[in-house]
């Protein structure tokens, strides 16, 4: 079983040559820490950055040099700085080629809930609606059951949805997992876990080819 | 050169009335036009509605204005560090509209450039798109979403000439630009003005056309969210 960085490690072997690359909140941010550094990749932040860098040195922050979780970053050589519609042009206008985000819930027919719970949470859907309608390439990062070990993998979702059908591929702390119009098919295992066990926590429908390897790190 | 300087900010605030609406450029609170909060927290204007894309912290930004129940209606995209936010909505004391963070800016967008609305596909197939107008192109499903009208719009700049051109710095740009000449009467605040022609006109991000009024600002305080470091190696 993987834990968050694991995820990120994983997913981070998607991320190619020339990507340019939405990080969303949480695991996904991790992501960066993993990417191969003999590749090219360039990260947006929506709130108005290409060629995020790093968390500053001590003493460096700057109010005015933040990404979309509001924690100061640096910019890279090559970065710049661009209004909000701007931001939200590469990614609606499919400019962005990875998006990489975290979910409540997925269903089998792609679609995702990631912000409200009626009653409890209302934060606000920030950035995400958009990126899920536009972006051609959306990974999902997130644990295979929530808290109360219920599956997040479902049949169909139960919270408010963020976008619909725009899931392509799920990686959790047990499995790869990608969206086809026969339910999650199954990719790769994570270490040490059995597909009995990634069975148990998928509520939705789980296709099985043949054999599914364990994935490398 | 048409002059949009004032001296300070109650001129600048100048016809500000109870009931209106506002547009607040800022991401977080970054790039918050903070004398302009200050001098609405000191009007007391109330019933007003705020279009910003996040609603401060308890005790900074629109935070102020929600601490002194000024705000009848909030549109924005995310609203989660707020308690006091949080508190007044969950009791129905204040309404409030939340709107994914590409249509919010592009509302804005639309209004400064005179489109009455735009297709999106952000927020198809969910509550946003209740009551609202859908449209299929090329096989894919959008959602039709209106320009915003506002009476103000207040904008926080790095640099600004007596003309009202403006240069933003790092991600303190965010939605400031987007605000610019899409409300009545667009006010922007900058932490240096400069008489015209000291500002190269290939660096302008904002032509001053855009902005009626531009004041210095005072004592900003530019406070940090999240300081997140690493450690020097």
């Amino acid at each position: 079983m993987l834990d968050k960085n694991g995820i990120a490690k994983r997913i981070a072997k998607e991320v190619k040559d020339g990507y340019y690359v939405n990080l969303g909140i949480g695991i996904p941010t991790l992501v960066a820490n993993f990417v191969r550094d003999d590749i090219d990749v360039e990260f947006q932040s929506e709130n108005g950055i290409l060629g995020m860098g790093p968390f500053p040195v001590e003493g460096e922050e700057d109010a005015d040099l933040i990404n979309a979780g509001k924690q100061t970053i640096t910019a890279l050589p090559g970065a710049s700085f661009f209004d909000s519609a701007t931001s939200f042009a590469m990614i609606r206008g499919r400019h962005v080629d990875l998006t990489i985000l975290g979910a409540m819930e997925v269903a089998e027919n792609g679609d995702i809930a990631n912000w409200k719970i009626p009653g409890k949470m209302v934060k606000g859907m920030g950035g995400a609606m958009d990126l899920v309608a536009s972006a051609e390439n959306i990974i999902v990062a997130m644990m295979h059951t929530n808290r109360a070990g219920e599956s997040k993998l479902l049949k169909r979702c139960t919270l408010p949805l963020t976008g619909v059908g725009c899931v392509t591929k799920i990686v959790t702390n047990l499995a790869v997992l990608e969206v086809t119009s026969n339910g999650f098919l199954l990719k790769e295992r994570a270490p040490g876990v059995s597909v009995e066990e990634i069975q148990n926590a998928t509520e939705g429908k789980l296709h099985i080819e043949s054999d599914v390897p364990e994935m490398e790190l | 050169m048409i002059n949009k300087s004032v001296s300070n900010v109650k001129t600048a605030l100048k016809g500000v009335e109870n009931s209106m609406t506002f547009m607040l450029g800022g991401f977080g609170l970054c790039g918050i036009p903070e004398n302009a909060i200050e001098e609405l927290v000191r009007l007391g204007v109330s019933d007003i509605t705020c279009i910003s894309n996040n609603a401060g912290v308890d005790d900074f930004g629109l935070g102020l204005l929600l601490q002194k129940h000024q705000i009848k209606k909030m549109i924005a995209s995310y609203v989660g560090e707020n308690k006091e936010f949080e508190r007044q909505m969950l009791s129905g004391e204040m309404e409030v509209e939340l709107v994914p963070q590409g249509t919010l800016a592009q509302r804005c967008q639309a209004a400064q450039g005179g489109f009455p609305a735009f297709y999106t596909p952000a927020g198809y197939g969910t509550e946003v798109a209740e009551g609202k107008e859908s449209r299929s192109f090329n096989g894919k499903m959008y959602i039709l979403e209106e320009a915003f009208k506002a009476d103000f719009s207040f904008v926080k700049a790095w640099k600004g000439d007596e003309a009202g051109n403006l240069i933003f710095k790092g991600t303190a740009r965010n939605f400031n630009p987007c605000m610019c000449g899409s409300a009545n009467i667009t006010v922007a605040e900058v932490e240096e003005l400069v008489p015209a022609g000291e500002l190269d006109p290939n660096q302008i991000h904002v032509p001053g056309i855009f902005v009626q009024r531009i004041f210095q600002g005072t004592a900003y305080e530019k406070r940090i969210e999240q300081r997140t470091v690493r450690q020097r190696n």
